[in-house]
């Protein structure tokens, strides 16, 4: 029979949101996320690093939620999906842009899709689509074939860029 | 009237806006109150039997509220046996799966025991304490081998792993090799890799003692025949069994079949009186979610002197893995697609399906059309070859014309029809492919590249595929008393933006904004019967469906306010979520008044002329499957030296019927480019020779990235079909068809220089680069 499994209580703030919560040592952030805070967005795809479904950012950059493990993230700032849109409802650039050019079918990966390119596009504005392309590749689509992502992307980058600007 | 404000327009999807803020519902997202969580215990061999399951450690840890074996299940699933979905004649061995393997197993992953805890970690930390006796047993491990005299049998109660045979075909084929000018011959082998949706297979269950009915959710394609498996197991009526499918995070294909997970989960809720979720993990996935994979074509073309085929002949060995849930029709659907677009005399194919100790194989995106694509059009590049002609000329010659539509192939199709192809323009499909691709600068660039030390080469592929089967899909369209207009239909989505083109036919019917439609899908509460989504089906089906029952609502809602207003049906007309007397004073009634005077009043009768059935149904039944086509070019360069593939352009001439919305149309082509790439280049599963899967993460089993996947070049050609009232046909599986052919075409005419053949597929830069020593070394022993 094994001990009783270690546990302990981090604090964290999500979404702009603080939160302080008991977890086991061993879940990873994503499981935190989603079975312990309710944060369902974030999603799962292979738990083992590769597909990026499950990327959140952490203090701004783009982490794999499945490779981190929740006690990691004690004070951290962390932002999944549900933190995207502005407090008011209204989309980001980048949401818009994926809506407005198809840029997801299923919407399973596209969680994961999304956080790495908001972290991506704000230290990269004038990223092109090679680039975006290599900063996509950490991240499986099955659905898509990627195309629509990429000209989201270059499309949110537009944007971004013209609000920069004004 | 019908307009066509919507249809045939880039409408954005009404799917996206939860989708992108994360307030999709999947299953594994589901919060029902006091779940419990399961874990599977996996057959760690290909083949074993077993007597004793010690469960004893793992049903005291803490947390774990139960561990079921086989013999633990309920009293009606003893000796039971997951349904064969579709029986064939010609199977010699219909076995499919128990729920749980009560005495042998057949393949790595199997599962043999569930552990319900009260999570997921603490239901693995005790499925890691149960114990099997385990005695493993020879395992089959390839479809070719398994078929050789002395091979290891997949079940122990085989003398064989035979599976079916099939033999079809028409005309004289020995004739036709008696007169050809020139005969080739080869040997294709295509892998046809796993579907890997990004969101895996899972189930929930929740059970009623009062009403003793379960309410499920399973991440499906097939919500009804999970339903009619609960049924059957369980003994219920319809109404004890509600399917949903929640928000389903791809299918293509393999989530097309019930699974043993799907009856055992009900089975722990009913025994333990909580809801019980199983969400299945990668490695799971790779282990037991179905695949389709491997095939060998031993084929010959005859042709005359110009290449004119006379006749085809050959043989097929299938894999089906362990179990039929799906029977032979992958490979009867190879067979059949083998002609493609080419007029054949004469063809005669002899199938064999083997069993193997592997994980199933069911219909994945493209079901048996790739493989035999690539066969055909292999065959087609090595006439060209041997006759010195160019491929697209050999092609050319060959084109069953658009003024023999419709055209009888002589075969018999997977629905008991004939295949018939509808509509369509081949000649022109490729004409405008090729030009699309710069084909006849082709040589020009090849040469400079060349010159430049670099190989790039071109290929095509061609292809014709049977979409919108039947048997039929169904909706009911309904006008609610909040104004709004719902479509309630069996059809289950996982991406392929269902609500979206559905409230785009109905909306151009009802004449109203597509925000204004709700779409209910997948649900077997709210539309009794349905087939499923598959074989590239659903707009033909269901979208047929939507358009019949909407004309009919249209009628129902003027009728009755021509009834309202005392005037004939003829003087009133649908506007904007109203009807309303022509002319411009004319009185109206909103669809919120019309469906609340429908509704009634309690104990009062309803007006003169009025019914409270603001409502239609339908079921569309097509008659026989409808026929797309399309023409592939891809153009790639070769590294010699790492073997690495670039695809430079690609060219994607796709034919669907009436599209509906070219924007969704687009993105399914783009996507399923992207899986026959992957399937053309990256995507083999490994097994050893003790058929123990080697390739069971995404870093040992490749998927196609952004850096990979080129914006394809796509051209919509539209040939309506009169087989349905949208004209439309499939469009699902179209990319992925032909392009394992097209490309490997292309890397074989881009090594030129090396004067080598590529017979199957995925090429792998390690395939390559073995392919290039291997033609390098006979050049040697040549000289």
């Amino acid at each position: 029979m094994p001990d009783a499994l270690p546990r302990r209580r981090i604090t964290l703030t999500v979404n702009g949101k603080e939160h302080s919560a008991e977890t086991e040592d061993r879940y990873s952030l994503a499981d935190f996320l989603r079975h312990g805070l309710g944060l369902t967005g974030t999603h799962l795809g292979c738990e083992h690093g590769v597909c990026g479904a499950c990327t959140v950012l952490v203090n701004g950059e783009a982490v794999r939620g499945c490779l981190m493990l929740a006690v990691q993230a004690e004070g951290c700032r962390v932002t999944t999906i549900e933190g995207l849109a502005d407090d008011d409802g209204a989309l980001s650039p980048l949401q818009q842009a994926f809506m407005d050019n198809h840029g997801l079918q299923c919407g399973f990966c596209t969680p994961g899709i999304l956080t790495t390119l908001t972290a991506y596009l704000r230290d990269h504005p004038n990223a092109d689509e090679p680039e975006i392309r290599e900063a996509l590749s950490g991240n499986i689509c099955r659905c898509t074939g990627y195309d629509t992502i990429v000209r989201a992307a270059l499309a949110a980058a537009r944007t971004i860029r013209e609000g920069a600007k004004a | 009237m019908s307009s066509t404000a919507f249809v045939g327009q880039r409408v954005k999807r009404l799917e996206d806006p939860d989708l992108l803020t994360g307030k999709g519902q999947f299953l594994d997202d589901l919060k029902l109150p006091g779940l419990l969580e399961a874990a599977f215990v996996r057959s760690p061999f290909a083949h074993a039997t077993f007597t004793e399951i010690d469960a004893e450690e793992a049903r005291a840890m803490p947390g774990v509220h139960a561990v079921l074996t086989a013999r633990d299940l309920p009293a009606e699933m003893q000796g039971q046996r997951i349904l064969l979905q579709v029986p064939h004649p010609q199977i010699t061995n219909a076995v499919t799966q128990e729920p749980l393997a009560s005495r042998e197993v057949c393949f790595v992953g199997e599962a043999v025991a569930v552990v319900i805890a009260d999570n997921r970690h603490l239901a693995e930390d005790a499925a890691e304490r149960v114990i099997v006796d385990w005695e493993p047993l020879p395992a089959a491990s390839h479809c070719d081998a398994a078929l050789k005299p002395g091979a290891p049998v997949t079940h122990s109660s085989m003398t064989d792993n035979i599976a079916g045979r099939l033999n079809l075909g028409y005309g004289d084929v020995d004739a036709a090799f008696r007169n050809a000018a020139h005969v080739v011959e080869e040997r294709y082998a295509p892998h046809r890799g796993t579907g890997h949706p990004m969101e895996c297979r899972g189930v929930a269950a929740v059970y009623d003692v009062v009403g003793d009915a379960f309410r499920i959710w399973t991440s499906t394609q097939t919500p009804h025949n999970t339903q009619r498996a609960v049924i059957d197991m369980f003994g219920l009526s319809e109404d004890k069994v509600r399917v949903i499918t929640p928000d389903v995070g791809g299918g293509f294909g393999p989530k097309n079949q019930v699974y043993p997970e799907e009856l055992v989960i009900p089975a722990a809720a009913r025994l333990l009186g909580r809801p019980v979720k199983w969400a299945e993990d990668r490695r799971e996935h790779f282990l037991t979610t179905t695949q389709e994979r491997d095939q060998v074509w031993d084929v010959a073309a005859a042709v005359d002197a110009d290449g004119v085929l006379l006749g085809v002949k050959g043989t097929l060995i299938h894999d089906a893995g362990a179990y039929l849930p799906w029977g032979i029709i992958m490979p009867y659907i190879s067979a059949t697609t083998l002609p493609g677009p080419y007029k054949l005399p004469a063809y005669r194919m002899a199938v064999t399906v083997a069993f193997t100790n592997l994980v199933p194989t069911t219909p994945l995106r493209g079901a048996g059309r790739p493989q035999a694509v690539f066969a055909m059009e292999r065959l087609m590049d090595a006439v060209a070859q041997k006759l010195g002609l160019d491929p697209a000329e050999v092609r050319r010659r060959n084109f069953i014309q658009a003024d023999e539509m419709p055209y009888d192939m002589g075969l018999t199709y997977r629905d008991g029809a004939p295949v018939m192809y509808d509509t369509g323009d081949y000649p022109q499909a490729q004409a405008l492919a090729l030009a699309k691709a710069g084909y006849d600068d082709f040589p020009a660039r090849q040469k400079a590249a060349l010159a430049q030390g670099r190989h790039i080469g071109i290929g095509i592929g061609n292809y014709v595929e049977g979409t919108g089967l039947g048997p039929f899909e169904g909706a009911t369209i309904r006008i609610l008393t909040n104004g709004r207009v719902a479509i309630y239909t069996g059809a289950a989505a996982a991406g392929q933006a269902h609500r979206t083109t559905l409230a785009q036919i109905c909306a151009d019917e009802m004449n109203v904004d597509v925000t204004d439609i709700d779409v209910v899908g997948g649900d077997t509460g709210v539309m009794p019967r349905g087939a499923g989504t598959y074989a590239s089906r659903i707009t033909v089906n269901a979208g047929s469906s939507v358009r019949v029952a909407s004309i009919e609502l249209r009628g129902k809602a003027l009728a009755l306010a021509a009834a309202k207003f005392d005037v004939k049906p003829e003087d009133v007309e649908l506007t904007h979520g109203a009807v309303r007397i022509k002319g411009e004073q004319g009185d109206s009634i909103t669809f919120e008044e019309l469906a609340k005077m429908t509704s009634g009043m309690p104990g009062y009768a309803l007006p003169k002329g009025v019914k409270p059935d603001l409502e239609a149904s339908g079921y569309f039944t097509p008659p026989q499957a409808t026929y797309s086509n399309g023409s592939h070019v891809a153009e790639v360069e070769v590294d010699a030296e790492t073997g690495q593939v670039k695809i430079l352009k690609y060219t994607v001439v796709h034919d669907c019927g009436t599209v509906i919305n070219p924007m969704l149309v687009d993105g399914q082509v783009q996507g399923g480019v992207a899986h026959g790439i992957g399937n053309a280049l990256l995507e083999r599963m490994v097994f050893d020779a003790d058929a123990n899967p080697l390739t069971t993460t995404f870093a040992d089993y490749l998927m196609p990235t952004a850096e990979l996947v080129p914006d394809c070049d796509i051209v919509h050609m539209e040939s309506p079909t009169p087989l349905n009232p949208l004209g439309a046909k499939g469009a699902g599986e179209g990319g992925t068809i032909p392009a394992p052919a097209a490309i490997v075409a292309a890397v074989e005419s881009a090594l030129t220089p090396f004067g080598l053949r590529i017979t199957d597929c995925p090429i792998t830069p390690q395939r390559i680069v073995e392919l290039i020593q291997t033609a390098q070394e006979t050049i040697q022993e040549d000289h």
